[in-house]
Protein backbone atom coordinates (compact mmCIF):
# COMPACT_ATOMS: atom_id res chain seq x y z
CA UNK A 1 0.00 0.00 0.00
CA UNK A 2 1.37 3.27 -1.01
CA UNK A 3 1.83 6.14 1.79
CA UNK A 4 -1.34 8.18 0.66
CA UNK A 5 -3.45 5.06 0.57
CA UNK A 6 -2.19 4.27 3.93
CA UNK A 7 -2.56 7.71 5.83
CA UNK A 8 -4.49 9.73 3.13
CA UNK A 9 -5.18 12.31 6.00
CA UNK A 10 -2.09 13.10 7.08
CA UNK A 11 -0.99 13.41 3.61
CA UNK A 12 -3.05 15.89 2.51
CA UNK A 13 -2.81 17.46 6.17
CA UNK A 14 0.88 17.74 5.26
CA UNK A 15 1.04 19.10 1.79
CA UNK A 16 -1.28 21.55 3.04
CA UNK A 17 1.53 23.62 5.42
CA UNK A 18 3.22 24.42 2.21
CA UNK A 19 3.22 26.73 -0.62
CA UNK A 20 1.88 24.29 -3.91
CA UNK A 21 4.97 25.20 -5.82
CA UNK A 22 7.45 24.53 -2.60
CA UNK A 23 6.16 20.85 -2.17
CA UNK A 24 9.39 19.82 -1.61
CA UNK A 25 9.53 21.05 2.02
CA UNK A 26 7.18 18.36 2.83
CA UNK A 27 10.12 15.22 2.60
CA UNK A 28 11.19 15.52 6.17
CA UNK A 29 7.19 15.24 7.52
CA UNK A 30 6.74 12.66 4.84
CA UNK A 31 9.45 10.44 6.18
CA UNK A 32 8.47 10.50 9.61
CA UNK A 33 5.12 9.48 8.14
CA UNK A 34 7.26 6.40 6.58
CA UNK A 35 8.83 5.62 9.16
CA UNK A 36 5.72 5.10 11.43
CA UNK A 37 5.07 1.74 11.03
CA UNK A 38 8.61 0.01 10.52
CA UNK A 39 11.14 2.36 11.88
CA UNK A 40 12.48 3.07 8.91
CA UNK A 41 12.02 4.26 5.64
CA UNK A 42 11.76 1.38 2.76
CA UNK A 43 12.36 1.95 -0.70
CA UNK A 44 9.30 1.68 -1.83
CA UNK A 45 8.05 4.10 0.32
CA UNK A 46 10.93 6.37 -1.12
CA UNK A 47 9.83 5.69 -4.08
CA UNK A 48 6.30 7.08 -2.85
CA UNK A 49 7.94 10.19 -1.15
CA UNK A 50 9.77 11.08 -4.73
CA UNK A 51 6.57 10.30 -6.83
CA UNK A 52 4.45 12.63 -4.34
CA UNK A 53 7.38 15.93 -4.20
CA UNK A 54 8.32 15.66 -8.25
CA UNK A 55 11.90 14.85 -6.64
CA UNK A 56 14.18 11.57 -7.75
CA UNK A 57 14.57 8.46 -4.86
CA UNK A 58 18.25 9.66 -4.87
CA UNK A 59 16.86 13.27 -3.50
CA UNK A 60 15.07 11.38 -0.67
CA UNK A 61 17.91 9.22 -0.19
CA UNK A 62 20.48 11.54 0.38
CA UNK A 63 17.87 13.50 2.88
CA UNK A 64 17.71 10.13 5.01
CA UNK A 65 21.81 9.96 4.76
CA UNK A 66 22.09 13.83 6.41
CA UNK A 67 19.79 13.60 9.13
CA UNK A 68 20.27 11.06 12.73
CA UNK A 69 16.73 10.06 13.11
CA UNK A 70 16.28 8.87 9.78
CA UNK A 71 16.58 5.49 9.23
CA UNK A 72 16.97 3.33 6.01
CA UNK A 73 17.58 -0.08 7.78
CA UNK A 74 15.92 -2.28 10.46
CA UNK A 75 16.98 -2.06 13.95
CA UNK A 76 15.87 -2.97 17.26
CA UNK A 77 12.05 -1.98 17.54
CA UNK A 78 13.09 0.44 20.52
CA UNK A 79 16.06 2.99 19.74
CA UNK A 80 17.45 4.38 23.16
CA UNK A 81 19.58 7.09 22.73
CA UNK A 82 21.54 8.21 25.84
CA UNK A 83 22.87 11.44 26.17
CA UNK A 84 26.99 11.56 26.89
CA UNK A 85 27.28 15.37 25.55
CA UNK A 86 29.16 17.08 28.28
CA UNK A 87 26.56 18.80 30.80
CA UNK A 88 25.13 15.28 31.00
CA UNK A 89 28.74 13.31 31.39
CA UNK A 90 28.98 15.79 34.15
CA UNK A 91 26.49 14.31 35.90
CA UNK A 92 27.67 11.05 35.41
CA UNK A 93 26.07 9.97 32.29
CA UNK A 94 29.07 7.91 30.78
CA UNK A 95 28.87 5.71 34.55
CA UNK A 96 25.27 5.22 33.57
CA UNK A 97 25.16 4.12 29.82
CA UNK A 98 28.35 2.20 30.90
CA UNK A 99 26.52 0.10 33.88
CA UNK A 100 23.40 -0.11 31.68
CA UNK A 101 25.74 -1.96 28.99
CA UNK A 102 27.04 -4.24 31.47
CA UNK A 103 23.36 -4.99 32.77
CA UNK A 104 22.24 -5.90 29.25
CA UNK A 105 25.30 -7.76 28.01
CA UNK A 106 25.39 -4.99 24.77
CA UNK A 107 28.10 -2.60 23.84
CA UNK A 108 27.11 0.97 23.07
CA UNK A 109 25.61 0.81 19.27
CA UNK A 110 24.36 -3.21 19.66
CA UNK A 111 21.06 -4.34 19.63
CA UNK A 112 19.51 -6.48 22.51
CA UNK A 113 19.38 -9.94 21.71
CA UNK A 114 15.69 -10.38 21.02
CA UNK A 115 15.72 -7.41 18.89
CA UNK A 116 13.80 -5.18 20.98
CA UNK A 117 16.33 -2.05 21.76
CA UNK A 118 19.31 -0.84 20.49
CA UNK A 119 21.30 1.13 23.04
CA UNK A 120 22.96 3.91 21.42
CA UNK A 121 24.40 7.76 22.24
CA UNK A 122 24.01 10.80 21.37
CA UNK A 123 24.66 14.52 21.67
CA UNK A 124 22.67 17.46 23.79
CA UNK A 125 18.85 16.60 23.70
CA UNK A 126 18.36 20.02 25.43
CA UNK A 127 17.82 17.95 29.04
CA UNK A 128 21.19 18.69 30.77
CA UNK A 129 19.41 19.85 34.00
CA UNK A 130 17.86 15.92 34.21
CA UNK A 131 20.30 13.86 33.42
CA UNK A 132 21.07 10.78 33.36
CA UNK A 133 18.29 10.99 30.47
CA UNK A 134 17.71 9.06 27.20
CA UNK A 135 15.12 9.52 24.64
CA UNK A 136 13.49 6.16 22.98
CA UNK A 137 12.76 6.32 19.44
CA UNK A 138 9.96 3.50 18.71
CA UNK A 139 6.46 3.74 17.04
CA UNK A 140 5.10 6.06 19.14
CA UNK A 141 7.64 8.42 18.03
CA UNK A 142 10.28 9.85 20.64
CA UNK A 143 9.78 9.81 24.52
CA UNK A 144 12.01 11.46 26.68
CA UNK A 145 13.06 9.82 29.99
CA UNK A 146 14.58 11.94 32.08
CA UNK A 147 16.52 11.96 35.53
CA UNK A 148 16.97 8.24 35.12
CA UNK A 149 19.05 5.08 37.26
CA UNK A 150 20.09 1.59 36.05
CA UNK A 151 17.47 0.14 38.00
CA UNK A 152 14.50 2.49 36.58
CA UNK A 153 16.03 1.76 32.84
CA UNK A 154 15.85 -1.64 33.22
CA UNK A 155 12.61 -1.86 34.73
CA UNK A 156 11.38 0.21 31.53
CA UNK A 157 12.94 -2.36 29.00
CA UNK A 158 11.06 -5.14 30.73
CA UNK A 159 7.96 -3.48 30.46
CA UNK A 160 8.80 -2.55 26.95
CA UNK A 161 9.60 -6.51 26.35
CA UNK A 162 5.65 -7.06 27.84
CA UNK A 163 4.10 -5.40 26.25
CA UNK A 164 5.01 -6.16 22.72
CA UNK A 165 4.41 -9.90 23.79
CA UNK A 166 1.27 -9.36 24.13
CA UNK A 167 0.53 -7.23 20.87
CA UNK A 168 1.51 -10.73 19.47
CA UNK B 1 10.24 39.66 41.02
CA UNK B 2 7.07 38.00 38.85
CA UNK B 3 8.83 36.19 35.87
CA UNK B 4 8.48 37.59 32.77
CA UNK B 5 8.82 34.59 30.46
CA UNK B 6 8.87 31.68 32.45
CA UNK B 7 5.02 32.58 33.41
CA UNK B 8 4.12 29.56 34.25
CA UNK B 9 6.09 29.41 37.45
CA UNK B 10 3.61 31.85 38.85
CA UNK B 11 0.29 30.91 36.95
CA UNK B 12 -1.08 27.62 36.95
CA UNK B 13 -2.29 26.50 33.76
CA UNK B 14 -1.24 28.85 31.74
CA UNK B 15 -0.45 26.25 28.80
CA UNK B 16 -4.98 26.53 28.29
CA UNK B 17 -6.27 29.18 26.28
CA UNK B 18 -8.72 30.62 28.46
CA UNK B 19 -6.08 30.82 31.29
CA UNK B 20 -3.73 32.62 29.03
CA UNK B 21 -6.49 34.88 28.09
CA UNK B 22 -7.75 35.70 31.71
CA UNK B 23 -3.93 37.02 32.23
CA UNK B 24 -3.63 39.68 29.31
CA UNK B 25 -3.67 36.78 26.77
CA UNK B 26 -3.47 38.09 23.14
CA UNK B 27 -4.57 41.58 23.80
CA UNK B 28 -1.21 42.71 22.45
CA UNK B 29 -1.82 41.24 19.11
CA UNK B 30 -5.37 42.20 19.20
CA UNK B 31 -3.81 45.57 19.78
CA UNK B 32 -1.02 45.75 17.24
CA UNK B 33 -3.82 44.57 14.79
CA UNK B 34 -6.42 46.35 15.22
CA UNK B 35 -4.68 49.76 15.90
CA UNK B 36 -1.10 49.97 15.00
CA UNK B 37 0.40 50.24 11.42
CA UNK B 38 3.26 47.47 10.79
CA UNK B 39 6.35 49.47 11.05
CA UNK B 40 5.21 51.63 14.14
CA UNK B 41 4.84 47.25 16.00
CA UNK B 42 8.37 47.07 14.66
CA UNK B 43 9.70 50.72 15.81
CA UNK B 44 8.52 49.53 19.60
CA UNK B 45 10.64 46.16 19.51
CA UNK B 46 13.48 48.88 17.96
CA UNK B 47 12.97 50.77 20.77
CA UNK B 48 12.57 47.94 23.94
CA UNK B 49 16.58 47.08 22.88
CA UNK B 50 15.13 43.62 22.41
CA UNK B 51 18.37 41.49 21.04
CA UNK B 52 18.02 37.83 19.66
CA UNK B 53 18.04 35.51 22.05
CA UNK B 54 19.63 32.45 19.59
CA UNK B 55 23.33 33.37 20.90
CA UNK B 56 24.35 36.43 17.95
CA UNK B 57 22.35 39.16 20.19
CA UNK B 58 21.37 40.45 17.38
CA UNK B 59 18.94 43.99 17.45
CA UNK B 60 15.78 42.55 17.17
CA UNK B 61 13.95 45.29 15.95
CA UNK B 62 16.68 45.96 13.51
CA UNK B 63 16.08 42.55 11.50
CA UNK B 64 12.51 43.40 11.45
CA UNK B 65 13.45 46.49 9.82
CA UNK B 66 15.57 44.76 7.30
CA UNK B 67 12.61 43.28 5.26
CA UNK B 68 12.99 43.62 1.84
CA UNK B 69 9.46 45.48 1.22
CA UNK B 70 10.31 45.10 -2.68
CA UNK B 71 9.87 41.20 -2.52
CA UNK B 72 6.71 38.93 -1.41
CA UNK B 73 5.55 37.00 0.25
CA UNK B 74 6.99 37.82 3.36
CA UNK B 75 8.34 34.75 6.39
CA UNK B 76 8.33 34.54 10.29
CA UNK B 77 10.11 31.41 11.39
CA UNK B 78 11.14 30.67 14.78
CA UNK B 79 14.32 28.98 15.25
CA UNK B 80 13.53 26.26 18.03
CA UNK B 81 16.13 23.77 17.45
CA UNK B 82 17.98 24.10 20.28
CA UNK B 83 20.77 21.83 20.18
CA UNK B 84 23.37 23.75 21.49
CA UNK B 85 25.01 21.20 24.60
CA UNK B 86 23.78 22.47 27.69
CA UNK B 87 21.17 25.02 26.16
CA UNK B 88 17.09 23.72 27.53
CA UNK B 89 14.60 26.99 27.48
CA UNK B 90 13.59 27.29 24.20
CA UNK B 91 12.03 23.64 25.29
CA UNK B 92 10.24 24.96 28.54
CA UNK B 93 8.36 27.53 27.43
CA UNK B 94 7.61 26.12 24.44
CA UNK B 95 6.07 23.04 26.97
CA UNK B 96 4.92 25.54 30.07
CA UNK B 97 4.05 28.69 27.98
CA UNK B 98 3.14 28.06 24.58
CA UNK B 99 0.53 30.93 24.20
CA UNK B 100 3.07 33.54 24.50
CA UNK B 101 4.99 32.45 21.98
CA UNK B 102 2.93 31.82 19.80
CA UNK B 103 2.03 35.20 20.02
CA UNK B 104 5.21 36.87 19.58
CA UNK B 105 5.30 35.13 16.34
CA UNK B 106 2.41 35.99 15.77
CA UNK B 107 2.74 39.89 16.17
CA UNK B 108 6.05 39.87 14.63
CA UNK B 109 3.92 38.24 11.20
CA UNK B 110 1.92 41.14 11.58
CA UNK B 111 5.08 43.66 11.75
CA UNK B 112 6.57 42.41 8.55
CA UNK B 113 3.37 41.46 6.70
CA UNK B 114 3.80 37.71 6.80
CA UNK B 115 0.86 35.22 6.22
CA UNK B 116 2.54 32.39 6.93
CA UNK B 117 4.83 31.19 9.80
CA UNK B 118 6.96 28.59 10.35
CA UNK B 119 8.02 27.23 14.03
CA UNK B 120 11.43 24.82 12.79
CA UNK B 121 11.88 22.33 15.38
CA UNK B 122 14.57 19.89 16.22
CA UNK B 123 13.53 16.25 15.59
CA UNK B 124 13.70 15.20 19.08
CA UNK B 125 10.93 17.75 20.25
CA UNK B 126 8.29 15.49 18.52
CA UNK B 127 6.40 15.65 21.55
CA UNK B 128 6.37 19.66 21.82
CA UNK B 129 6.01 20.01 18.09
CA UNK B 130 2.35 17.51 18.66
CA UNK B 131 1.58 19.93 21.32
CA UNK B 132 2.07 23.06 19.70
CA UNK B 133 0.03 21.45 16.49
CA UNK B 134 -3.01 21.16 19.61
CA UNK B 135 -2.41 25.10 20.74
CA UNK B 136 -2.47 26.19 17.36
CA UNK B 137 -5.88 24.62 16.79
CA UNK B 138 -7.00 26.10 19.82
CA UNK B 139 -5.90 29.42 18.53
CA UNK B 140 -7.67 28.76 15.35
CA UNK B 141 -10.77 27.84 17.07
CA UNK B 142 -10.54 31.36 19.05
CA UNK B 143 -10.26 33.09 16.04
CA UNK B 144 -7.00 34.16 16.79
CA UNK B 145 -5.45 32.77 13.88
CA UNK B 146 -6.54 32.38 10.05
CA UNK B 147 -8.88 35.06 8.07
CA UNK B 148 -10.35 38.44 8.72
CA UNK B 149 -8.03 38.34 12.16
CA UNK B 150 -10.40 41.30 14.72
CA UNK B 151 -12.21 42.15 12.14
CA UNK B 152 -9.57 43.19 10.29
CA UNK B 153 -8.14 41.96 6.62
CA UNK B 154 -4.97 40.62 8.43
CA UNK B 155 -4.59 37.08 8.07
CA UNK B 156 -2.10 34.20 9.48
CA UNK B 157 -1.47 30.75 9.35
CA UNK B 158 1.26 29.52 11.99
CA UNK B 159 2.71 25.49 11.17
CA UNK B 160 5.70 23.14 13.21
CA UNK B 161 7.77 21.72 10.76
CA UNK B 162 9.95 19.25 12.79
CA UNK B 163 14.26 18.63 11.85
CA UNK B 164 15.27 15.16 12.11
CA UNK B 165 18.70 15.34 13.90
CA UNK B 166 21.48 18.02 13.17
CA UNK B 167 22.78 20.66 15.18
CA UNK B 168 23.75 22.58 12.35
CA UNK B 169 20.23 23.29 11.30
CA UNK B 170 19.97 25.93 14.21
CA UNK B 171 22.48 27.74 11.84
CA UNK B 172 19.23 30.00 10.39
CA UNK B 173 20.40 29.55 7.00
CA UNK B 174 21.04 25.75 7.04
CA UNK B 175 17.54 25.94 8.96
CA UNK B 176 15.77 26.86 6.01
CA UNK B 177 17.72 24.99 3.74
CA UNK B 178 16.37 22.28 5.81
CA UNK B 179 12.80 23.65 5.22
CA UNK B 180 12.87 23.93 1.88
CA UNK B 181 13.27 20.04 1.80
CA UNK B 182 16.99 19.47 1.42
CA UNK B 183 20.15 19.07 3.11
CA UNK B 184 20.79 21.10 6.09
CA UNK B 185 24.12 23.37 4.95
CA UNK B 186 24.37 26.70 5.38
CA UNK B 187 24.24 29.10 2.97
CA UNK B 188 26.92 31.54 1.84
CA UNK B 189 25.63 35.11 4.00
CA UNK B 190 25.34 37.20 2.57
CA UNK B 191 22.31 37.74 1.31
CA UNK B 192 21.31 37.42 5.22
CA UNK B 193 17.40 36.22 5.59
CA UNK B 194 15.92 38.86 5.63
CA UNK B 195 16.10 39.38 1.93
CA UNK B 196 16.10 36.11 1.09
CA UNK B 197 15.06 33.88 2.88
CA UNK B 198 12.80 30.98 2.62
CA UNK B 199 12.02 29.93 -0.52
CA UNK B 200 14.14 33.16 -1.47
CA UNK B 201 11.62 35.47 -0.14
CA UNK B 202 12.20 37.93 3.05
CA UNK B 203 12.20 36.11 6.30
CA UNK B 204 12.57 36.75 9.77
CA UNK B 205 13.93 34.23 11.29
CA UNK B 206 14.27 34.60 15.59
CA UNK B 207 14.76 32.49 18.58
CA UNK B 208 11.99 30.87 20.62
CA UNK B 209 13.14 32.95 23.39
CA UNK B 210 12.99 36.03 21.54
CA UNK B 211 9.47 36.11 20.37
CA UNK B 212 8.62 35.61 24.02
CA UNK B 213 9.67 38.57 24.94
CA UNK B 214 7.50 40.26 22.70
CA UNK B 215 3.96 40.22 23.76
CA UNK B 216 5.58 41.71 27.13
CA UNK B 217 7.05 44.76 25.48
CA UNK B 218 3.62 45.75 23.93
CA UNK B 219 1.55 45.07 26.92
CA UNK B 220 3.91 46.87 29.60
CA UNK B 221 5.87 48.84 26.96
CA UNK B 222 9.02 49.52 25.51
CA UNK B 223 10.35 51.54 28.58
CA UNK B 224 9.46 48.98 31.09
CA UNK B 225 11.71 46.68 28.88
CA UNK B 226 14.37 48.83 28.58
CA UNK B 227 15.06 49.25 31.99
CA UNK B 228 15.74 46.14 32.97
CA UNK B 229 18.72 44.44 32.55
CA UNK B 230 22.11 46.22 31.86
CA UNK B 231 22.24 49.34 29.32
CA UNK B 232 23.90 46.80 26.77
CA UNK B 233 21.95 44.49 26.96
CA UNK B 234 18.10 45.08 28.03
CA UNK B 235 15.71 43.42 29.52
CA UNK B 236 15.71 39.54 31.10
CA UNK B 237 17.22 36.15 29.84
CA UNK B 238 16.50 32.83 30.49
CA UNK B 239 19.88 31.39 31.72
CA UNK B 240 19.72 27.22 31.40
CA UNK B 241 22.30 26.23 34.63
CA UNK B 242 23.96 23.15 34.02
CA UNK B 243 26.78 21.50 35.00
CA UNK B 244 28.33 20.52 38.83
CA UNK B 245 25.81 22.42 40.21
CA UNK B 246 23.72 21.06 42.99
CA UNK B 247 20.31 22.84 41.34
CA UNK B 248 20.46 22.56 37.88
CA UNK B 249 17.65 24.50 35.40
CA UNK B 250 16.68 27.23 34.21
CA UNK B 251 16.72 30.69 36.16
CA UNK B 252 15.15 33.65 34.53
CA UNK B 253 17.14 36.89 35.72
CA UNK B 254 17.59 40.07 34.66
CA UNK B 255 20.97 41.10 32.09
CA UNK B 256 23.75 41.56 34.36
CA UNK B 257 23.15 39.11 37.23
CA UNK B 258 26.49 37.97 38.27
CA UNK B 259 27.90 34.82 37.68
CA UNK B 260 28.07 34.08 41.67
CA UNK B 261 24.36 34.93 41.81
CA UNK B 262 24.02 32.34 39.25
CA UNK B 263 26.09 29.63 40.51
CA UNK B 264 25.53 29.56 44.37
CA UNK B 265 21.91 31.98 45.03
CA UNK B 266 20.35 29.88 42.43
CA UNK B 267 21.91 26.98 41.29
CA UNK B 268 22.98 26.22 45.52
CA UNK B 269 26.60 26.30 44.60
CA UNK B 270 28.74 23.46 43.72
CA UNK B 271 28.50 19.27 44.12
CA UNK B 272 30.15 18.36 47.18
CA UNK B 273 31.25 22.08 47.90
CA UNK B 274 33.75 21.99 45.57
CA UNK B 275 35.61 25.34 44.25
CA UNK B 276 34.44 26.20 40.75
CA UNK B 277 37.38 26.01 38.28
CA UNK B 278 35.80 26.88 34.96
CA UNK B 279 32.66 28.65 33.35
CA UNK B 280 31.42 27.81 29.79
CA UNK B 281 28.91 30.74 29.04
CA UNK B 282 27.44 29.72 25.56
CA UNK B 283 27.23 26.14 25.78
CA UNK B 284 29.57 23.67 23.87
CA UNK B 285 30.54 26.36 21.81
CA UNK B 286 32.26 28.80 23.93
CA UNK B 287 35.73 29.87 25.12
CA UNK B 288 36.35 28.50 28.85
CA UNK B 289 36.05 31.26 31.24
CA UNK B 290 38.99 30.45 34.16
CA UNK B 291 37.13 31.20 37.42
CA UNK B 292 38.67 33.51 39.94
CA UNK B 293 36.77 35.92 42.02
CA UNK B 294 36.84 38.66 39.93
CA UNK B 295 34.91 36.50 37.09
CA UNK B 296 32.26 35.43 39.80
CA UNK B 297 31.73 38.69 39.94
CA UNK B 298 31.09 39.42 36.15
CA UNK B 299 27.97 40.96 35.46
CA UNK B 300 26.43 38.50 33.16
CA UNK B 301 25.37 40.55 29.71
CA UNK B 302 26.68 40.39 26.32
CA UNK B 303 29.87 43.41 27.01
CA UNK B 304 30.55 42.64 30.30
CA UNK B 305 31.18 38.93 29.37
CA UNK B 306 33.07 39.78 26.56
CA UNK B 307 36.51 41.27 29.07
CA UNK B 308 36.57 37.80 30.13
CA UNK B 309 37.64 36.95 26.76
CA UNK B 310 34.24 35.07 26.56
CA UNK B 311 30.93 35.11 24.96
CA UNK B 312 27.55 35.02 26.78
CA UNK B 313 25.94 33.24 23.99
CA UNK B 314 22.79 31.58 24.07
CA UNK B 315 22.99 31.42 28.32
CA UNK B 316 23.85 28.21 28.65
CA UNK B 317 26.15 28.11 31.69
CA UNK B 318 27.86 25.02 32.40
CA UNK B 319 29.93 24.96 35.38
CA UNK B 320 33.20 22.74 36.17
CA UNK B 321 34.84 21.67 39.32
CA UNK B 322 38.17 21.32 40.29
CA UNK B 323 37.87 17.42 39.63
CA UNK B 324 37.10 17.83 36.40
CA UNK B 325 40.32 18.07 33.45
CA UNK B 326 39.38 20.67 30.94
CA UNK B 327 41.68 18.50 28.38
CA UNK B 328 38.17 15.80 28.83
CA UNK B 329 36.14 18.89 28.61
CA UNK B 330 37.63 19.97 25.07
CA UNK B 331 37.70 16.28 24.20
CA UNK B 332 33.85 16.16 24.75
CA UNK B 333 33.52 19.39 22.75
CA UNK B 334 35.45 18.42 19.87
CA UNK B 335 34.00 14.90 19.55
CA UNK B 336 30.43 16.97 19.41
CA UNK B 337 31.59 19.41 16.41
CA UNK B 338 33.22 16.41 14.45
CA UNK B 339 29.84 15.10 15.04
CA UNK B 340 27.88 18.16 14.01
CA UNK B 341 30.50 19.32 10.97
CA UNK B 342 27.57 19.18 8.00
CA UNK B 343 31.13 18.58 5.99
CA UNK B 344 30.06 21.53 3.48
CA UNK B 345 33.99 23.06 3.89
CA UNK B 346 37.49 21.56 4.15
CA UNK B 347 38.66 23.06 7.13
CA UNK B 348 35.34 22.56 9.63
CA UNK B 349 35.10 18.56 7.68
CA UNK B 350 39.09 17.97 8.15
CA UNK B 351 40.09 20.00 10.88
CA UNK B 352 37.11 18.75 13.72
CA UNK B 353 38.80 15.30 12.16
CA UNK B 354 41.86 16.21 13.13
CA UNK B 355 41.58 17.84 16.43
CA UNK B 356 39.99 14.38 17.14
CA UNK B 357 42.57 12.39 16.27
CA UNK B 358 45.07 14.23 18.06
CA UNK B 359 43.14 14.07 20.86
CA UNK B 360 42.82 10.76 20.96
CA UNK B 361 46.80 9.91 20.25
CA UNK B 362 47.23 12.19 23.31
CA UNK B 363 44.78 10.49 25.62
CA UNK B 364 46.90 6.96 24.72
CA UNK B 365 50.10 8.76 26.22
CA UNK B 366 51.54 9.88 23.30
CA UNK B 367 53.73 12.65 23.29
CA UNK B 368 51.38 14.85 25.36
CA UNK B 369 53.29 18.40 24.99
CA UNK B 370 54.42 17.63 21.33
CA UNK B 371 49.99 17.49 20.44
CA UNK B 372 48.89 19.82 22.77
CA UNK B 373 50.90 22.05 20.46
CA UNK B 374 49.63 20.36 16.73
CA UNK B 375 46.18 20.38 18.53
CA UNK B 376 46.64 24.35 18.92
CA UNK B 377 47.70 24.99 15.80
CA UNK B 378 44.95 23.15 13.60
CA UNK B 379 42.40 25.37 15.86
CA UNK B 380 44.03 28.27 14.77
CA UNK B 381 44.34 27.28 11.19
CA UNK B 382 40.70 26.87 11.10
CA UNK B 383 39.92 29.80 12.41
CA UNK B 384 38.22 32.39 10.25
CA UNK B 385 38.49 30.23 7.71
CA UNK B 386 35.14 28.08 7.71
CA UNK B 387 32.14 29.25 6.32
CA UNK B 388 29.58 29.17 8.82
CA UNK B 389 30.32 29.98 12.62
CA UNK B 390 29.84 26.07 13.62
CA UNK B 391 33.79 25.95 12.14
CA UNK B 392 34.91 29.00 14.62
CA UNK B 393 32.74 27.29 17.32
CA UNK B 394 34.57 24.45 17.38
CA UNK B 395 38.10 26.41 18.10
CA UNK B 396 37.33 28.29 21.33
CA UNK B 397 36.69 25.74 23.79
CA UNK B 398 40.13 24.45 22.53
CA UNK B 399 42.39 27.15 21.83
CA UNK B 400 40.65 29.06 25.46
CA UNK B 401 41.05 25.79 27.32
CA UNK B 402 44.82 25.11 26.12
CA UNK B 403 46.26 28.77 27.00
CA UNK B 404 44.42 29.32 30.12
CA UNK B 405 44.93 25.86 31.73
CA UNK B 406 48.03 24.18 30.53
CA UNK B 407 48.56 22.15 33.79
CA UNK B 408 45.92 19.77 32.01
CA UNK B 409 47.67 19.25 28.95
CA UNK B 410 50.69 17.52 30.66
CA UNK B 411 51.97 13.96 30.73
CA UNK B 412 50.75 13.53 34.33
CA UNK B 413 47.09 14.99 34.66
CA UNK B 414 45.90 13.24 31.11
CA UNK B 415 43.51 10.52 31.85
CA UNK B 416 42.35 12.32 34.88
CA UNK B 417 39.34 13.72 36.10
CA UNK B 418 36.80 12.59 34.09
CA UNK B 419 33.67 13.91 36.14
C1 LIG C 1 26.08 26.31 14.38
C2 LIG C 1 24.98 27.23 14.83
C3 LIG C 1 23.93 26.72 15.57
C4 LIG C 1 22.88 27.54 15.99
N1 LIG C 1 21.88 26.99 16.72
C5 LIG C 1 20.84 27.78 17.09
C6 LIG C 1 19.73 27.22 17.79
O1 LIG C 1 19.69 26.03 18.10
N2 LIG C 1 18.71 28.05 18.13
C7 LIG C 1 18.72 29.38 17.80
O2 LIG C 1 17.76 30.07 18.11
N3 LIG C 1 19.75 29.93 17.13
C8 LIG C 1 20.80 29.17 16.77
N4 LIG C 1 21.84 29.74 16.06
C9 LIG C 1 21.74 31.16 15.70
C10 LIG C 1 20.92 31.37 14.42
O3 LIG C 1 21.77 31.25 13.30
C11 LIG C 1 20.30 32.76 14.35
O4 LIG C 1 21.27 33.71 14.60
C12 LIG C 1 19.18 32.96 15.35
O5 LIG C 1 18.20 31.99 15.20
C13 LIG C 1 18.57 34.33 15.16
O6 LIG C 1 17.58 34.54 16.13
P1 LIG C 1 17.76 35.64 17.28
O7 LIG C 1 18.19 36.91 16.62
O8 LIG C 1 16.40 35.75 17.88
O9 LIG C 1 18.77 35.13 18.22
C14 LIG C 1 22.91 28.92 15.65
C15 LIG C 1 23.98 29.43 14.93
C16 LIG C 1 25.00 28.61 14.52
C17 LIG C 1 26.13 29.19 13.74
S1 LIG D 1 31.90 25.56 8.97
FE1 LIG D 1 31.41 23.38 9.28
S2 LIG D 1 29.23 23.33 9.69
FE2 LIG D 1 29.67 25.36 8.79
S3 LIG D 1 29.35 25.07 6.57
FE3 LIG D 1 31.51 24.60 6.95
S4 LIG D 1 31.53 22.35 7.27
FE4 LIG D 1 29.41 23.02 7.49
S1 LIG E 1 24.01 17.37 27.45
FE1 LIG E 1 22.63 15.75 27.64
S2 LIG E 1 20.75 16.69 27.28
FE2 LIG E 1 22.13 18.32 27.09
Amino acid sequence: MSLTEKYPQEVKKILAKYPPEQKRSAVMPLLYLAQRQEGYATRAAMQDIADLLAITPTDVASIIGFYTLFHDEKEGRYRMQVCTDLPCALRGADQFLQELCTNLQVQVGQTSEDDLVTIEEVKCLAGCDKAPMFQLQGENGIEYHENMTVDKTLELIEALRKSGKEVK
Amino acid sequence: MAHILLRHRDIPDINKLEVYRKNGGFEAFKQVVTSMKPEAVTEVVKASGLRGRGGAGFPTGLKWAFMDNKNWPHYVVANADESEPGTFKDREIMENNPFQFLEGVAISAYAVGAHAAYVYLRGEFWQVAAFLDERIEDMEKAGLLGGKLFGTDYELKIYTHLGAGAYICGEETALLESMEGKRGQPRLRPPFPPSFGLYGKPTVVNNVETFTNIPMIFSKGADWYKALGTADSAGVKVFSLSGRVKKPGNYELPFGTTFRQLVYEHGGGIINDRPVKAIMAAGASSSIIKVDDKALDTPMDYASVRTLGADLGSASVIVIDDTVSIEWVISKTVEFFKHESCGKCTPCREGNYWMMHVIERMEAGEDVEANTELLLSVAKQMQNKCLCALGEFATMAVVSGIERFPDDFTTSSIGGGHA
